[in-house]
Formats: C-alpha cells, sequence, structure tokens
C-alpha cells in the first residue's frame, strides 16, 4: 500500500504571538509538528503494519520544514519529499495544487483536519477534489480492509459513520489514536532516510493576507471575592450588568 | 447576488442554516439560499425566508436522507458559480463542503471568518488565526469567493415581513451514486448540546480533582437551563472527557455568550478557545491563575462549595425573574 502523509511546522501551541507586518515575528518560537497530523502519521505506521507497504511524509514550506519530516521519519515513515518555497504560502487551493502534483498514485493520503496555526481545516477536501478522489474529514475511527474504508466523523452532537472505497484523502482528529513518540534509535534512523527536496509549483493566489493584528484585549479581569459568599454578587451581575440570567 | 447553503439534518434545518443567511446578507440584501435533504425538506423553506433568503433553492431527493459530501458539493458548485459569493457556516459539514466547492470551482476561499464585507469588486474578512491569538485580515479576488462563517458569530436575524419565492431544482448526477457514503447517525450522549452550539458553556478542569466531580459541572450547566458542559485539555487528555468536549486550540474554539470555568488554571492554548465568549465566570482556588486575568467575574476559592451555592442561586434567580 502507497500511503503518504501530509505533516506542517507550527508554532507550539504555548507560544505568545508576537506580530510583525502581515506575518508573526518568530523569534523565539518553538516550532513543531501540527498535532493534528501527529495523528495522520500514526495511522500511516499502523495501516502500513496491518498492510505493509511503503509511507511517505510530505511538507510545503521553507528549508526549516524538513526537520517536521525528520520527525515523521523518526516516528517510522520511510521517506521524506518537501516541496520547497520561500515562507509559509497561505492560499489553501494554490498549496493544495503543488500537493495534489506530487501526490498522485497513492492510495492513502493523510493529514490532520485542520493546521493549528491557519486553522482552515480545508488542505484534505480541497486536495481530495484537485485528485478526484473521496475524502472524508477529521475522523475519530479508521479501518481499513483490503480497498474498503469505515470511519467515524464527529458531528455537532452526533457521530457519522463513514463508508468509502479507496484510494481516499483522510484527515485525522484527536481522538483516532496516541501517536508514538520518537525513539532514539527511531530519531538515529531518520537521519539516514531519503529526503528529496524540490520547488512547489504553487497554483495561483486569491487569497491574500492584508495584515495580521493581535485580537482585541479584553478588559481586566475583575475578582468580585472569595468563597460561596461571593455567590450573590455573581447572581446580581449576570442579571443587571452581563444580562445573561 | 449571494447564495447561503442551509445546513439540515434529516428535514430540520440547523442553526447554522440561519447564521448562514445572517452572513451573506453583511454582502447585500440579494441573498438566495439552498437546501439540499430527503422528501419534506422543502417545507423547512419558508423558515428560510423569514431570516432575509429572497429565493430558496430546494433539493429533495433520497440520497440526501443522511449527509451526502459529494452530491451536495456537486450541486452546490454547479449553483454557486453564478453568484458573487457561496456563504457557508464552519460546522463540521460546512468545513467538509466548503474547501470541496472553492476547488470545484477553482474559487478563492476564506473559512471561519468573524467579519466579512464588500470593498469595490474584492471582498474583505476577518479570520482568527493560531486559534484567536491573532486575527488575520483576508482580501478575497475573483467570484464567486466562498466564505465559511465561525459558528455563534453571525448571530440569526429575522426580518420583517420577509418571504421567500421557492424553486425545486434537480441534484447534479445521482446522489445515489456517491462514493463517501454516510452509514449511520449515531447521537452522541442523548440530547447532549455541543460546546461549539451553545449559548453558555461550563467547563471543568483539573481542579475538579477526578471526572467523578464532573457531576458539579454538569449540575451547574443543567441549573442554567439549555447550557452544555466543556472541558481543559489536562483533564482530556486524562481520559476524564471526551474530546468532543475539549475547549482550546487542539478541541474547539467556542463563542458563547456566558463561559464558566471551573478549577481551570487558563493556560494560553485554553485561553485561545474561549477569550472571545462574551461573559466570562472563573472560580479557581488560586488567585494567581492566568484565567483572572481575562474573566470579567472572578471567584478565589474551593469550587466543592462555591459551584453547588451558584447553582442553586442560579436556579433561584431563573425561578424569580
Amino acid at each position: 500500500m502507497k500511503i503518504a502523509v501530509c505533516i506542517k511546522r507550527v508554532p507550539d501551541t504555548e507560544t505568545r504571538i508576537k506580530v510583525a507586518g502581515a506575518k508573526i515575528d518568530e523569534t523565539g518560537v518553538k516550532f513543531i509538528a501540527n498535532p493534528y497530523d501527529e495523528f495522520a502519521v500514526e495511522a500511516a505506521l499502523q495501516l502500513k503494519q496491518k498492510a505493509g507497504g511503503e509511507i511517505v511524509a510530505i511538507s510545503l514550506g521553507p528549508d526549516s520544514v524538513q526537520e517536521t519530516i525528520r520527525t515523521a521519519l523518526a516516528m517510522g515513515a520511510d521517506r521524506g519529499v518537501h516541496l520547497k518555497t520561500d515562507g509559509q504560502p497561505y492560499d489553501t487551493l494554490s498549496v493544495a495544487q503543488a500537493l495534489a502534483a506530487e501526490l498522485k498514485g497513492y492510495d492513502v493520503v493523510l493529514m490532520g483536519k485542520m493546521a493549528i496555526d491557519d486553522y482552515n481545516h480545508a488542505m484534505a477536501p480541497a486536495l481530495a477534489e484537485i485528485l478526484g478522489l473521496p475524502c472524508v474529514t477529521a475522523v475519530t475511527s479508521l479501518t481499513i480492509d483490503g480497498n474498503k474504508g469505515t470511519a467515524e466523523h464527529e458531528v455537532e452532537g452526533g457521530v457519522e459513520v463513514l463508508s468509502f472505497p479507496l484510494p481516499a484523502v483522510i484527515s485525522t482528529d484527536k481522538g483516532l489514536n496516541k501517536p508514538r513518540l520518537p525513539t532514539l534509535p527511531g530519531i538515529m534512523a531518520a537521519k539516514k532516510k531519503p529526503m528529496e527536496s524540490k520547488p512547489a509549483v504553487l497554483g495561483a493566489a486569491r487569497v491574500t493576507v492584508r495584515s495580521l493584528a493581535l485580537p482585541p484585549e479584553r478588559p481586566a479581569g475583575r475578582i468580585i471575592g472569595e468563597g460561596a459568599a461571593a455567590v450573590p454578587e455573581l447572581i446580581r451581575l449576570l442579571q443587571t450588568e452581563a444580562k445573561v440570567l | 447576488m449571494i447564495l447561503a447553503f442551509a445546513e439540515s439534518r434529516g428535514t430540520s434545518l440547523r442553526k447554522a442554516a440561519f447564521e448562514a443567511i445572517t452572513a451573506a446578507r453583511t454582502l447585500g440584501d440579494d441573498v438566495h439560499a439552498l437546501i439540499v435533504g430527503p422528501s419534506g425538506i422543502a417545507a423547512a423553506a419558508q423558515e428560510l425566508g423569514a431570516y432575509g433568503a429572497k429565493k430558496v433553492l430546494v433539493c429533495e431527493h433520497a440520497g440526501f436522507a443522511q449527509y451526502n459530501p459529494e452530491a451536495t458539493a456537486a450541486l452546490l458548485a454547479e449553483r454557486m458559480k453564478e453568484y458573487k459569493a457561496g456563504v457557508f457556516v464552519s460546522t463540521a459539514q460546512g468545513r467538509d463542503l466548503a474547501p470541496r466547492v472553492a476547488a470545484k470551482l477553482g474559487a478563492a476561499f476564506a473559512p471561519d471568518v468573524t467579519s466579512i464585507k464588500a470593498e469595490g469588486a474584492d471582498i474583505v474578512v476577518t479570520h482568527p488565526v493560531y486559534s484567536g491569538k491573532a486575527i488575520a485580515t483576508l482580501a478575497i479576488s475573483g467570484s464567486p469567493a466562498i466564505i465559511a462563517a465561525r459558528p455563534s458569530t453571525f448571530t440569526a436575524v429575522k426580518v420583517d415581513g420577509a418571504t421567500a419565492q421557492v424553486e425545486a431544482v434537480q441534484p447534479v448526477g445521482d446522489p445515489n451514486a456517491s462514493r463517501v457514503k454516510v452509514t449511520e447517525l449515531k447521537a452522541s450522549g442523548g440530547a447532549k448540546l455541543d460546546v461549539s452550539e451553545a449559548a453558555i458553556v461550563v467547563s471543568g478542569g483539573r481542579g475538579l480533582k477526578g471526572p467523578e466531580h464532573f457531576s458539579l459541572v454538569e449540575d451547574l450547566a443543567s441549573s442554567f437551563g439549555n447550557a452544555a458542559v466543556g472541558a481543559s485539555r489536562a483533564v482530556v487528555d486524562a481520559g476524564w472527557r471526551p474530546h468532543s468536549d475539549q475547549v482550546g486550540q487542539t478541541g474547539k474554539v467556542v463563542s458563547p455568550d456566558l463561559y464558566v470555568a471551573v478549577g481551570i488554571s487558563g493556560a494560553i492554548q485554553h485561553l485561545a478557545g474561549m477569550r472571545t465568549a462574551k461573559t466570562i465566570v472563573a472560580i479557581n482556588r488560586d488567585k494567581d491563575a492566568p484565567i483572572f486575568k481575562i474573566a470579567d467575574y472572578g471567584i478565589v476559592g474551593d469550587a466543592f462549595e462555591i459551584v453547588p451555592a451558584l447553582a442553586a442561586a442560579v436556579r433561584e434567580a431563573r425561578r424569580s425573574g
């Protein structure tokens, strides 16, 4: 089975964001593999354990994303493909076209349901349309049997059970699995695994980031009291000031 | 002209359907809506008219009894190409559908937007990034522009005396031939309200000391009537609560009218998920907890003492108010 995993380099969840122009100030920012993509890597590893084959980890971005690809290789992916760009492009469809050019001929294409930086939730369905493949998004359960897949996907107040044929594009949600941590031998082996780097062929961008700003500050917090004695005052404020009661 | 996708389940419209119309109306009055569903869904069309949809396109087909991503995207792409913009709401379904439609049309796509305005031939939207730690202003060129509004952000507003013209439309291709099929919809835990849809969210964190004490939070939520129960990442990772309840950067981003944080210290990734709530109440033992920096009303002390007293007081206030 030919399995591809798309993985993105993103700022750590505990990062304090500082803005520099229409981008973030990357000084001192720790970067990690997008947490949702780690569920995709783990799903790929489990799939390979069952069905055999090869796992290719793909990332698009500047040279620094090779470090992110190495994370997937250290977890157990077989080889890496780096689609090189100057910065991290924003436009989903532009990136989807570049990835699609590289993702032909795979049985399963996996990625996280979203990247925690741009919060777009769009790559898997956009990519699937361009590739003409079926797509299931944000799966919390996944079974692949031969060329048939079943998955569960959380919706508001429920869970949808989906069936689909392979090849397919699948995006993963938290809850699907527990991604393994890279072991020391895994990290050593990852250094020797093949990594191909080539220019990304981006599609036309129709969405541009005009500016980036910090959100409006909330008014400074206010402690209204201690213990259960403060409850009547809270009720009064919820009724008269916040008007939510 | 703008076409809004009106989300439904079975033969009932979802809250997101009305929000999509209100979001679409920020671009002008000429708003149409499209609904798909099994036989009987057409009866819901006038409900959309009341929110200002001038025309409602209705596609009834047995193949739409469950969510049918491929057939729905095919129909939407076919119809939306005639419009200046297609508007969705970033629900589970909206997130699955809108990028497909954008990719089919080679159209610009902006998800999870919190404001929309026309600026000459372009559309300018704001979109929270880094889970709300920053706000990007995006310029979208070309038409149609495919835009998905953040849930619970464009509060649905009725338009006085408005009614819709209803037009039946045919599916594109055979909806029964879709490769991806929803074979079952399982309700999670009865009629549980989702944190992303609720007007009031009461969340618990590690300060509750154990999963068995979430009954306190559940009782406080029920005292408000229709509140959802959320959780911090720490307690989800500890297995006390399901991931579907998690509020924060790797969970759900919520914007309720009222958010009550019980025993949650307020890690950056949690604050990112709830800082847009209109009113925030925090109950925590540690007066230096970061949650108090953004809480409109903070109470320092023991949750096991404060929460039951608050639940009783809320019940009393709702009875007399």
